[in-house]
């Protein structure tokens, strides 16, 4: 793939989509070339057909050694087209195939590189659905105007170039009455295209207060609030139906209309053709014959068929490129800024530095301005403050999850804008107080930190964080599947997990945001030897809100609405008799 | 299946009316190559000397307008068909997709766990979707396909009776070529679809857990999994499809032979003077009509047993019950305490470790009950019992005498039990959406106590009050303000018994003992679940869990003399903190 894809590329959806085709030529030819045989042939069998009526005139007069051969040629004509409809369906399918892999590869590409700003403020439900739902409506699409669109339009060209050599008064008609048939397909597809747009968006809704409403599930039933999510539910779905009512019906309406249009067709050849027939007209230099009218008949009925499925594809396509429109959308979202040319982080000493940093998620709102700090190799610091008072936010700046708006985070005196993102979060380890885990077994889980590390290491990891003693009770041991988002574990569980995975990894610095505050303290107190000594010699931003880990700290930063307000040891800040003081001696209230 | 079939009843008028007007176009479009034997045979007249002489040019003007009148015809009928089969096909789907959501709100917790979030919604969406077009594609050719085929035999017939064995062998054979490609085809779409849940599954993964997944720079590994999973389901679609293409081919073989045998035959009965050149005609004109219909059929086939195929998996959640057992009447028995755990023993998978073990105790009505313990110890097992959200695999828990399976009781406890869970979770909407939850007409006034004993008063109103909106999964508010504003939402309701799993883990020491402080003073029936001693050391009574078993019970004073394992709790967070034990 080429560089040009970190530049959103502007232009039309349909470009863009043969740009995707483009990327299989072999299946592209074979699907032209084995379209146009089979086109070929298909064309070819009505008029041996016709030929085989002219042989059986009346009674005594049927020429069956001529019936013969016709039908020898027939019978090639039909294998031909046959197996070249089946080599152009292979190549079809293999093409909308790769097409909707290599879209849904983009996509989910796109999602490691998003900012998270992006993740955090919209609906995830929406997100998947466009890399699942749009992407398989784009593939049906895809597949149906591959298959029907270029055999469709084929035929209609042949069809025309016969029937103007073989007589031309009949094939001007047909020619002169098309544009009525392609007119009735445009008008409808260009009528329906909003109520599409409708339908996506409903569904888009849908989707979003769906997967809310499942995984608050547990919740919603501890309230007694089914009903009530049940009508919101129900009125969305209400609206849906009726936009999918619309855009299914009036989309329908393709087929019949145009159906109509080549059943006047027929209607027209069929008496011309059969007024030449009876005057005995010279067409193409010999009489016009029963058997050339059923070649026509069946030509105008050939040549109904393509209408409709092109005009039938037209509108498929309509709600496809809807649905492309959206995954490009997502696709071309601005990217973070790219690390490319940036510096690796070898392994950090562990200084970091917050100079002069500002930052806020909003405009209007201000959260962090003018924090400046610096902490030496190998600190504990200890993070305290009310809830909400910007912990969690001074550990997205650490991590680049987001970019300071001013000022600068320092890893041993390099601008982390300067390094790449993975050496940099490579150097820390992190534990969330929102646990999360992937679906897949126990083993995996913990590997996340240490991708490369033995099953004696992981048991090692596990030993120290007391996780391998729940982790043996499991059904299967460290080969337990755990469920979405490690379901079947609780909080203090998953949590126990995750510090393991940072215990195995050993990065040289630490972030642990309320790393413990699911684990109770018996547990802990059994692990605080092994994460002291994790700690040790390693620059830690703690977390917490309990005393006992902040007691120890190296310093304690305490923070108040964006700022530090104040900072040092716990001797100090108890002398100090400040905000510090206050919150130390209210946890016996 | 048969399930989805029930949905159709609603719609009886419409999903017969649908399939009949597409029924009454294809009578006319059968009589079509009729008309077209007759303007050859009679329109034209006699062959005599290489021309016709005793053409009728009336006969055939009148035929031609005649063709046109079954067009117009064939319009009216299939407009009003499409606009049936679309009104159905939205129908079914909508109520089906009604229906899923309640069932899978009416779930227990358990089959909660077991199913998982995004099968749930894959089966909601997508297989919804699908379903419908199914649905309406059917309605509108399924039954069109047959009966032009079987008309097209019948025609046949009526023109001349002996070409029915050429038609009737045709006919067997094409049923047998498309019953065994969707014979192939189906399992194959039941896999190609479990392998898309794989896709989806990584795809929420990477939203749900992308500040996990980028800390542990796992990016270009998840990109990978992806890849795989992508790869196989495409892989496994190629294949399908592949399959499914051979169909329109092989149908297309069968017909043209089937003309060529039946024009040879009817050659040689016209040289005999039983046929005559129109019936020959108007027959291979009917032979077209089936192969041009088979096309159709064939189409449809795939997108059917698509469709069929998400129809078993709708079904499947549409027919999964509820795993909770429920009885209609029970009568009470017990101690007559409030609330009664009688020897209670849960496992949450047969043949697994214990999660509570044959725990008994009574709570009266008022008292404030501490659960401690340690990680994994069945805190809240024990607590999700209460208003039944798993059942007891031995032993009962008892409100007011009776059993909690009582269909009636219930629903009184889930109408009147705060519950506050370790995971806060809120929606989107407003905060004041939100509250009323708790009771949906509470007063401004009950929200902002209920906001003020939950400690979130000042921050709500910082923020600009009730009407602040809620982003999906409240991720526009911190972990400890959600945790409050979920306290707040159980304390709207003024609960008969309020449960506080753990829902303080995320506030600081200060704010939670403020709290507690508040909420000491409510005389609803309490459980505390924590780790800390200072969150349960002043309830009345205080469950003491070690691995499923209440290895203490009593008052904070009682089992610091009697309970080792409560001592070592009390002393892990006490001793290090000051070491100011009380």
């Amino acid at each position: 793939m080429k560089n040009s894809r970190s530049v959103p590329k502007k232009g039309g959806v349909l470009k863009r989509v043969l740009g995707y085709v483009g990327r299989y030529p072999a299946s592209l030819v074979g699907s032209f070339v084995f379209a146009l045989l089979s086109v070929a042939a298909t064309l070819c069998v009505p008029v041996f057909f016709g030929d085989a009526i002219d042989c059986i005139i009346k009674a005594g007069k049927v020429d069956l050694v001529a019936l013969k051969s016709v039908f020898v040629k027939t019978a090639v004509a039909v294998l031909i087209a046959a197996l070249s409809q089946w080599l152009a369906g292979i190549c079809n399918n293999r093409i909308s195939c790769n097409v909707v892999r290599d879209l849904r590869k983009d996509a989910f590409g796109k999602l490691g590189k998003l900012p998270l700003k992006y993740i955090d403020t919209h609906s995830h439900g929406d997100t998947v659905s466009r890399v699942i739902a749009d992407a398989d409506q784009f593939s049906d699409g895809l597949l149906m105007g591959f298959t029907q669109f270029f055999t469709g339009a084929l035929t209609i060209l042949g069809t025309i170039a016969f029937m103007l050599l073989t007589n031309w008064k009949i094939g001007l008609i047909v020619v002169l009455l098309t544009p009525v048939s392609l007119f009735v397909a445009r008008f409808v597809a260009t009528h329906t295209h909003k109520f599409f747009v409708e339908q996506t968006s409903a569904r888009g809704e849908q989707t979003a207060f769906a997967e809310e409403a499942i995984a608050g599930l547990k919740t919603t039933q501890a309230f007694a609030h089914e009903d009530e999510n049940e009508a919101k539910f129900d009125k969305i779905n209400a609206r849906l139906e009726k936009a999918s009512l619309k855009a299914t019906f009036y989309s329908s309406l393709t087929n019949p209309s145009t159906r109509f249009i080549n059943n006047l067709v027929y209607a027209v050849v069929a008496l011309v053709g059969a007024i030449d027939v009876a005057n005995g007209t010279i067409v193409a230099g010999a009489a016009f014959t029963v058997g050339g009218l059923t070649k026509f008949l069946s030509y105008a009925n050939q040549y109904t068929k393509p209408f409709n499925e092109i005009s039938g594809v037209v509108t498929e396509l309509k709600s496809a490129f809807t649905c492309a429109a959206r995954i490009f959308e997502l696709i071309d979202e601005t990217e973070e800024v790219s690390d490319g040319g940036n510096e690796e982080l070898p392994r950090a000493e562990g200084i970091v530095e917050l100079e002069n940093v500002s930052f806020s998620y909003t405009e209007e709102r201000k959260l962090i301005e003018a924090l400046s700090l610096r902490v030496p190799q190998g600190r504990r610091v200890a993070i305290v403050g009310r809830t909400g008072s910007g912990k969690t936010t001074l550990i997205n700046l650490l991590m680049r999850f987001y970019d300071v708006d001013k000022g600068a985070v320092k890893i041993d005196g390099r601008d982390v804008r300067k390094l790449t993102r993975r050496s940099l979060r490579k150097s820390y380890g992190m534990v969330l107080q929102e646990t999360w885990l992937k679906c897949g077994t126990v083993r995996e889980n913990i590997r996340m930190g240490k991708p490369d590390a033995t099953d004696e290491e992981i048991i090692e990891a596990a030993k120290k964080t007391r996780a391998h003693s729940f982790i043996k009770r499991m059904e299967r041991g460290y080969d337990t599947l755990l469920s979405e988002d490690g379901g079947n574990l609780s909080e203090g569980q998953k949590q126990l997990l995750c510090i393991t995975r940072v215990m195995l990894a050993l990065p040289p610095m630490l972030i642990l945001d309320e790393a413990t505050s699911s684990i109770d303290t018996r547990t802990e107190k059994k692990i605080s030897e092994a994460f002291d000594r994790l700690m040790e010699g390693r620059t830690t931003f703690i977390v917490a809100h309990r005393l006992s880990t902040i007691v120890h700290a190296d310093a304690i930063l305490v923070m108040e609405a964006g700022h530090v307000v104040e900072q040092g040891t716990h001797a100090e800040l108890l002398a100090r008799n400040g905000a510090y003081a206050k919150l130390y001696n209210s946890q016996f209230a | 299946m048969k399930k989805l079939f029930s949905y159709f009843k609603r719609y009886k008028w419409q999903s017969l009316l649908g399939p009949f007007f597409k029924l009454l176009e294809a009578t006319f479009e059968l009589l079509v190559p009729f008309v077209v034997g007759l303007i050859v045979d009679r329109g034209l007249g006699a062959y005599v000397d290489g021309g016709y002489p005793n053409a009728d040019i009336g006969y055939i003007v009148g035929m031609c307008l005649l063709l046109a009148a079954f067009g117009l015809a064939g319009l009216a009928f299939s407009v009003t068909a499409q606009y049936f089969a679309a009104r159905t096909a939205t129908g079914v789907a909508a109520d089906i997709r009604r229906d899923l959501f309640k069932k899978i709100q009416s779930l227990s917790y358990k089959d909660i766990d077991e199913m998982g979030a995004s099968t749930m919604l894959t089966r909601m969406t997508s297989d919804v979707d699908r379903f419908q077009s199914g649905v309406n594609l059917a309605l509108r050719l399924f039954l069109r396909s047959p009966f032009i085929v079987f008309g097209a035999m019948i025609t046949a017939y009526i023109i001349d009776p002996e070409s029915l064995g050429v038609f009737a062998v045709t006919i067997v054979a094409l049923a047998v070529v498309v019953y065994a490609v969707m014979f192939l085809c189906m399992p194959l779409y039941k896999k190609t679809q479990n392998k898309l849940d794989k896709v989806l599954l990584s795809t929420r993964e990477n939203l749900t857990g992308a500040r996990v997944l980028r800390a542990f720079c796992r990016e270009d590994g998840e990109k990978k999994l992806f890849d795989t999973r992508n790869e196989e389901l495409n892989k496994g679609r190629k294949f399908v499809g592949g399959i499914a293409a051979i169909t329109n081919p092989l149908t297309y073989v069968l017909v043209n032979f089937a003309t060529i045998v039946l024009i040879w035959t009817g050659a040689l009965r016209v040289d005999a003077g039983g046929l005559t050149q129109g019936n020959v005609i108007a027959l291979y004109n009917l032979m077209g009509q089936i192969l041009v219909e088979l096309i159709k059929l064939a189409n449809l086939i795939v997108t059917v047993t698509k469709a069929a195929a998400c129809g078993g998996r709708i079904s499947a959640v549409l027919q999964a019950q509820p795993s909770l057992l429920l009885e209609e009447e029970t009568e009470a028995k017990g101690s007559g305490a409030f609330i009664e755990f009688d020897n209670v023993t849960m496992r949450y998978i047969e043949g697994a470790d214990v999660a509570l073990e044959n725990v008994s105790f009574t709570v009266a009505r008022g008292e404030t009950v501490g659960v401690i313990g340690g990680t994994g110890s069945g805190k809240t097992t024990l607590v999700n019992l209460i208003p039944h959200f798993y059942d007891t695999t031995e032993g009962e828990v008892r409100v007011d005498g009776k059993s909690v399976r009582d269909k009636a009781l219930q629903t009184r406890l889930r109408e009147n039990i705060g519950v506050v869970p370790q995971k806060a979770v809120l929606f989107k909407g407003t905060l004041r959406e939100n509250l009323l939850w708790g009771k949906a007409d509470a007063t401004d006034g009950e929200l902002w106590r209920a906001l003020e004993i939950a400690r979130a008063d000042e921050f709500v109103k910082e923020k600009g009050g009730l009407d602040i909106p809620v982003e999906q999964g409240g991720k526009n508010f911190s972990g400890g303000q959600k945790q409050r504003l979920t306290i707040a939402r159980a304390l709207v309701r003024e609960p008969e018994i309020l449960i506080l799993d753990d829902s303080s883990s995320a506030l600081d020491y200060a704010t939670d003992a403020e709290l507690r402080k508040a909420i000491r003073k409510l005389d609803f029936t309490t459980f505390i679940v924590s780790q800390r001693a200072s969150s349960v050391m002043n309830a009345d009574k205080i469950v003491v869990l070690d691995d499923g078993v209440a290895v203490g019970m009593g008052t904070h004073e009682e089992l610091m003399r009697s309970c080792e394992v409560y001592r070592e709790i009390y002393f892990s967070q006490y001793e290090t903190e000051g070491g100011q034990a009380v």
